[in-house]
Formats: C-alpha cells, structure tokens, sequence
C-alpha cells in the first residue's frame, strides 16, 4: 500500500543544498564521537527520495554524537510538537547505545546540525527516522566496544555495557565510561547497512513506557515556542490581509498608521506590514489602515462546494481493481447505493503560526513553529533570492501541528521583514489569520455502490473518492469483484477547484475514506439483518483487522444484535500508516434537539513493535478526542474565499464536556517493525460514530459533521433500512 | 494614557510606567518578559492566556493594565516555590496531561483557582470548570486526571 505517495507532490521544490561549509558543522559540534549519515542503500528514506527524482543527500550532518563529557547528542530533522517523539526517539538511541534516556540530549529541527529531513508529518519519524537512528546507536556502540577492548585489552566477546560504562564481563572493576573512552578523539563513522540492532529480547528501553522529557518546562512556562523567543530590538509585525482568498486591493491610506510613534511601515505592493516594538500597538496600527479590496462574488458556499467538486472532478485513478463489477453485481441479492459528504476542516492547533526571524553576519536565522524546518529554509532563501547555505532554521517547541504547520509562510513573511529593517522580526498570526491561511482538510465526496448475496456476503464493490485522497480509500474486506478509484488529489488539484489551501489533516484523506467505508459496511449489514461485528468478521479474511475487531469488541463487551438495536453502539475499522484500528464508540441521540453524546469509544490498535506504550497510549486518546471533532461539530463557512469562521466561538473544536469514556488496547506484537502512531486512532471516529447514531436512532446520516440540525433531518426522513 | 501602574506580579510588588490600556497579556509577555500565558485567540474563547488575579482565572488577554492596578497577579512562572512545584505541575507531569504544551499553563492555572474555591471538586464540577480552557492535542482525559490527583494531594497537605 503506497498511502504515503499523497505527500510527495506536497514538497515539489527540488533537490536540497547541503552546503554549509563543513568547518563550520565542526565548529558547532566540537570534539567526540560522530556516526554521519551515509547512503542506505535499501531504506525506505532514501527511496522516498528517489521517488521525487531528489539527489541523494550527501549531508555529513550526524545522527548521533557523543561528547567528550559522555552526553549524547541526538540530532534530528524531525520536530516537537505534542506527539512525543522527544521522548520515543530518545528512547531508541538510548537502548541502542545501553545509555540510559536522561543522557540524551535532543537536537531536534536545526538545518545547520541536524541530517536532511523532509519534514514530521504522516506518523513517519518512528517508521522511517527510527530505523537509521537505532543502526547509528549500534553502529555508535560497535565503536565504543572496539576502543574499550583495546583499552582494557580484552577481546569484544568478554566485555558488557550498562549505562554508559564497558565493563569487563568476570571482574566489574575494570571497567571504563563511554566519556573516558571518547575524550580527546574525533571519530566520525558512516552508517553503513550492516550493523545489526537490538532483537525485542534484548530491550531494556524500547517498548517501555516513558513519561514525556519535556514536561518540566512546559508544566512551568519555561518552554519556548517561536513567539516566546525574544531578542534586544525586536519588532512585531502585523501584516494587512485581504478579507478574501480572492480579493484584490485596490487602494490604501497609511496616513493615520504612519503617525503613530515608533511604528514602521513596510509596503511592498501588496505586501503592507506594520511593524512595533509591542505586539498590539503594532495591532493598533494595523487597524488604522484604510483599505479597499476587491471581492469577487461567489455562490460557493459550505452547502453548494459538493455539486462543484463533482462538476469539476476529473476522471478516477485506479487505485484498486480485481474481478469484474458486471458478475459482481448479477451474485449480489441486495445493492446499496451510498454517496457520503465531508466539509472542509480547520487544523485550528491553539498555537496560531509564528515565527522569529534575524539577521546574523551574512546569513538569515529562523525560528519558525513548523513542521517542515527543512523545507522552509529552501522557501525562505527562494524568497530572498539567497543561496540556501545563508538560511539556518532553528525549531523551538511546536504548539500543535496536524498537518497544518508544513507551509510555512509566516516564516517567510518574517525572514523578509528581517531583512528589510535589519532587525529582528517575530511574526505572530492572530487566530482570524490562522483560520484564513490554513491548509483545510478539503471537502471531499464519495460514492459507493456496493452488493451483497443471500447470506451477506460481500461480491460487488465500486468505489469513488472525490477529492479527499487516496490515503485509506481502499477496502480490506474479502470482496471478488471490486474497484477503487480516487478523483482528484486531495489538495492542490487545478485551479478553481478549491476557493482556498488545502492540504494534509491528520491522517489526511483516511478520516473522510473511512467513514465513508464504515458506513456502507454497516448498511449491508443492517440490509443482511445481521450484527455488524459479525458481518464484518464474516467478510474479512486479514488476521491483523480480525484481531483488532475482537480485541476491541470483547473489551466493550459486545452482543450480537442486528441494527437499528437501539443501543447506540457503532463499529469502524481502518488502517492508517500501516497501524490497525478498530473503534467501537457508545452514543446517545437526543431525538428533539439531535445532540450526540459519545458515552463511551473503546479502541484496539497494532502498530507493530510498540517504542513507547504510555506515548503511544496518549496518541490515541489524541485523536479519539480530537476525532469527536471532525465527526460532529467541525465545519468551515465561507463564501467563495471568504472565512466566515474567525474564532472558536464558531468554530468548535472538542471541549472537556464532550468527552466519553475512553478505553485503548495496544495489541503489542513485538516482531513486526514499528508503525505509525500519531494519526491512526483518528480515522476510524467518524465511522464508529455514524454507525453508533444510526444504531441508535435508525437513520443515516450521510454527511460530517453529524450536526444536531443535520441528524434532526435524517429523523424526518424515512430513509430507513 | 501612561500611568503608574503598581501591582504584585508573582509575589513581588512591582511599579510600571505604561500604558494603562494596553491588554495585560502583552505588557507580561513583553514588557516583563514572563511567556509562560500565551496568546491563543485574543478573544478570550481558549483561555490560553490565563492568569491569577486576585486568585481568580482570568483571560489575560481580556484585562488591561488598569485592570490590575493594586491586584495580585500571578502566572505559571509564580507557582513554584523555590523550584518545588506546586502539586498540580507535579500531577500534570505524572499524568502526562499535556502533549504540544501550548494550552498547558492556562490550564494549570484555571485549575488553580477552582481548586481553592472548591478544594474537592467532583469529576463533572472539574469538566464544568475546565469547559472553556481548549486543548486540540486532546489530552483532556489526563488533565481531569491530573486535576482529582493535585486535588487529593493538596487535601492531604491541610489536614
């Protein structure tokens, strides 16, 4: 399954430049040991990069280094922010190396120190970032064992490491610490293939759970995200935006702006920015502006953009096909016709875009909250028309992504304030720009027809996705005659195709895929007369989706008992980043007003070798909070370009009150690799949800969000099965 | 106007001269620079920018300076004592009741000052309490926890 190829005409900028002048990386980094990336040959990173016709990076920036006071450096492209891989990758290394986690120090998100990344998105950093790093940390070990062989002059065979310290297996008093070992060397190491890792009996670290490393500062303040950085001159910009996508200026009176003292103006065309030392003068400022904008009318709207996608959807990309639809349909009994909606998404994380930009000797420094450091600095120097060598990012702390942090145009905006007035600039959305310039989750139609025989089981499956993606738009049940195709990517497309951004949202495309799937799963089955959980074990034939489904449903307790059972209880089953879900959610339907509580979600999941249960725990219980969302309440409006939504009076994100009981079962199967973990529980919520109301109440709501008005509808309905 | 403005910031009495109508969100992040109260909506919906005035929550970036004079205001880098952290830091980091972080200190600080008006608070008073305090990443299941814990810990310290 090639769900990951939706990202790559995300990052179409071509090959990167590792220029940096390599006695400056020295300079950086100081003495010790150094395992540099190298070509692997087989990874699956370096395919990746292949796959978009990139040079091979010929980056020395190291994965790993081990300073002279026995610290490890762990240097990594990938960033912080919420999922927890400042803990995971840590733990990884350290396991590797028989250092305990607290002797790691993380580099996360510097392009000058850190190896080439494309960016942390698509729960990529344990399944592609993990295996190199963990070969750096044996490959490190390897190292470390040869010098202290030589030094105790012991063979390799007779000695042992803990914590750090290589000790001579018969007599524990000769011993000698990593730190003795690297003082006063530079060793740098290429990784090459051939080391071997750690086998699940020999950990000590992975796949154990681990509280988060940066707790402390973040429970204290102490934590630095982008606006909380701070330098002696610093100005505040605030940057005048077009009240549509569309619009276009057409005159401006800075007068009353450029009177208020200690304001600076920077106009540029289109580009105006008001720029002070205090953040809501320069806002003050901003207000002064007068402005008049052309907007286009426009009758796209939340209610009209699904007729529009249609209209405009090019033609299918097969994405699965087997058997053939006419004989399918002629050995199905009973046909289900279903066409499912899904409305555009913010990302909405409480930290809007930001970033601080300023100039240091010849070259430009950025901190940005983003997801793509690497990526920025090739857009920021394009933006500058400086070579990429003169851009450094450095990634403080990230306060929210989902996807929606990979563009990263406040950084740009803020790398070209920094050179306008030569002082450092720090560029801070407010929350009516973040919903303005975010890279929706775009609206997306799917159409399924599909069929079943006299005893339920599946034979006929057309499937047509319009414009969320391909990502999870693929069945896994045992169907002989089927087709998948995708219309349309799911962001970008042509132009008109969407009035704004649009672009990934955790687990991009397998959220509105998966409810779609789920959905009409449970049609048949109600159709069938049969229980879903039976129907669905009786159309399935993987082992890993079976056992997630009864893991799941032997934790909520499951009855058998066909729908609508009045129950409210509803089951979604999906895959995402090669993780295995199973949600079963609990609901309750007030009839007169179409309020849904979720009482209760019970989920299972197998992501393979787990690194870190308590971090991976916490994911899903991310995204089953977040996931209550999307399913019921999350809806951008808008007319043509416009964002009615400015705030989160509008604009509803899941609060404490929404809350169910939560419940996850991670199926810890220790031999396969690891898989994804930050986006996979999310997929499988609006599925479980719809079914759950259905199971309840007895109509199908065919659209997300299941608004209270929108279920009200389907209850005077009588579209019932 | 450019006033006077004197108050108790994190237990210290301090004297500013300001604008007495800038927002007090801004004059603590920048003026002062304590960064812990962050600017999440500017509209008082996400309670990111929760302070301590007078031992009530209030949104930061609601209030200005005015607003303080005379008053008693503490932020997240006020609740340690001499590096002790107060129970719900503590609770907070025993639970892993936070994932990106940004929410965290209004959090903690709402949490605060309910917990002194209403020192045993039952799971549904807690989740009415903390209703308007948003947190995307979804740690909300471990911040309830987190909440009953410092509840129970502060409780036990008083008896």
């Amino acid at each position: 399954m090639n769900n990951d190829q939706i990202y790559k005409s995300d990052f179409s900028d071509n090959a990167s430049d590792f220029q940096m002048d390599r006695r400056e990386f020295l300079k950086l980094t100081g003495g010790g040991i150094f395992i540099l990336f190298s070509l692997w040959e087989s990874s699956p990173f370096l395919e990746e990069l292949q796959a978009q016709g990139r040079e091979l990076p010929t980056d020395f920036n190291a994965f790993l280094k081990i300073g002279e006071d026995g610290r490890v450096s762990l240097f990594t492209g990938k960033i912080e922010m919420g999922q927890g891989v400042i803990t995971s990758l840590a733990q990884m290394l350290a396991d590797e190396l028989d250092v305990s986690v607290e002797n790691i120090d993380m580099v996360m998100g510097d392009t000058d120190l850190c190896p080439w990344d494309m960016g942390t998105f698509g729960s990529r950093t344990t399944r592609f970032f993990g295996p190199p790093l963990r070969a750096a940390g044996a490959e490190a070990r390897w190292v470390l064992l040869e010098l202290a062989a030589e030094k105790l002059n012991l063979p390799l065979t007779e000695l042992i490491v803990e914590n750090g310290i290589v000790f001579d297996k018969t007599n524990r008093k000769r011993q000698v610490s990593y730190a003795e070992l690297t003082k006063g060397k530079r060793i740098e190491r290429k990784l090459t293939e051939k080391v071997e890792v750690k086998s699940p009996d020999e950990f000590k670290i992975i796949n154990r759970p681990f509280l988060r490393r940066d707790a402390r500062a973040k429970v204290t303040g102490q934590a630095k995200f982008a606006s909380d950085l701070q330098f002696p001159d610093m100005l505040y910009a605030r940057i005048l935006r077009p009240p549509s996508h569309d619009a276009k200026l057409i005159e401006v009176d800075l007068t009353a702006a450029q009177q208020m003292e200690g304001v600076q103006i920077i106009h540029e065309g289109d580009f105006i920015a008001v720029l002070h030392k205090y953040p809501d003068v320069a806002e003050n400022a901003l207000q002064k502006i007068k402005a008049r904008f052309n907007v286009p009318e426009s009758n796209l709207n939340e209610n009209t953009i699904f007729d529009h996608l249609l209209r405009v959807a090019p033609e299918g990309e097969t994405v699965a096909e087997g058997g053939d639809l006419t004989t399918g349909e002629n050995e199905s009994a009973t046909i289900v016709e279903g066409t499912y909606f899904d409305g555009y998404k913010a990302h909405a994380p409480i930290e809007p875009h930001t970033a601080v930009a300023k100039i240091e000797g010849d070259r430009v420094i950025v901190w940005p909250s983003s997801q793509t450091p690497f990526p920025a600095k090739e857009e920021i120097a394009k933006a500058l028309g400086i070579p990429p060598e003169k851009v450094r990012i450095i990634s403080p702390f990230v306060g929210g992504g989902f996807g929606g942090k990979s563009r990263n145009r406040q950084a740009v905006e803020a790398a070209r304030l920094t050179k306008l007035t030569g002082r450092p600039v720090q560029v801070a959305w407010s929350r009516q720009e973040e919903f303005f310039y975010d890279s929706f989750r775009p609206a997306a139609v799917v159409k399924i027809k599909s069929g079943i025989d006299s005893e339920g089981r599946i034979r006929l499956w057309d499937y047509h996705v319009y414009f969320a993606g391909n990502r999870g738009s693929q069945h896994f049940y045992n169907i002989p005659h089927h087709q998948t195709l995708s219309h349309g990517s799911g962001w970008g497309g042509a132009p008109g195709t969407h009035p704004f951004a649009t672009g990934a949202w955790r687990a991009p495309a397998n959220n509105t895929n998966t409810f779609a799937r789920e959905s009409q799963i449970d049609m048949m089955a109600a159709r069938a007369k049969q229980d879903p959980l039976e129907f669905r074990l009786k159309n399935l034939t993987n082992e890993k989706f079976i056992r997630v489904l009864k893991a799941a449903a032997e934790k909520f307790n499951w009855k058998p008992a066909p729908t609508p059972s009045g129950r409210g209880w509803g089951i979604a089953l999906g895959i995402d980043s090669g993780t295995y879900v199973a949600t079963i959610a609990e609901v309750e339907v007030d009839k007169n007003t179409g309020e849904v509580q979720v009482k209760r979600v019970v989920c299972a999941q197998d992501m393979g070798l787990v690194i870190n249960p308590q971090g991976a725990t916490i994911q899903m219980e991310g995204c089953i909070t977040m996931g209550l969302g999307y399913a019921l309440k999350e809806d951008i409006h808008f007319r043509g370009g416009q964002i009615l939504n400015e705030n989160f009076d509008t604009y509803h994100i899941p609060r404490f009150s929404w809350l169910p009981e939560i419940e996850t079962i991670i199926i810890d199967d220790k031999s396969a690799p690891a898989q994804g973990g930050g986006e996979p529980a999310i997929i499988t919520m609006g599925g479980a949800i719809a079914n759950a109301i259905y199971d309840a109440v007895g109509v199908r709501v065919y659209q997300m969000p299941m608004t209270p008005e929108r279920i009200k509808e389907a209850l005077t309905k009588s579209d019932r099965y | 106007m450019i006033e006077n403005i004197k108050l108790t910031l994190n237990g210290k009495p301090i004297s500013l001269t300001v604008d007495s109508d800038r927002p007090l969100l801004w004059v603590l992040r920048t003026d002062l620079g304590l960064t812990g109260a962050k600017y999440g909506c500017g509209e008082g919906y996400c309670g990111a920018c929760t302070v301590l005035v007078n031992n009530e929550a209030l949104r930061s970036c609601q209030l200005t300076m005015k607003d303080v004079l005379n008053k008693k205001v503490v932020t997240i880098e006020g609740l340690a004592k001499n590096g002790d952290l107060h129970p719900l830091q503590k609770a907070f980091m025993a639970h892993d009741a936070l994932q990106c972080g940004y929410c965290t200190p209004g959090m903690i600080i709402n949490a605060y000052a309910f917990l002194l008006k209403n020192p045993r608070p039952s799971e549904s008073q807690i989740i009415a309490e903390m209703d308007n305090n948003l947190c995307r990443c979804g740690a909300h299941v471990r911040i309830i926890k987190a909440i009953q814990t410092a509840a129970q810990e502060m409780g036990g310290k008083k008896k």
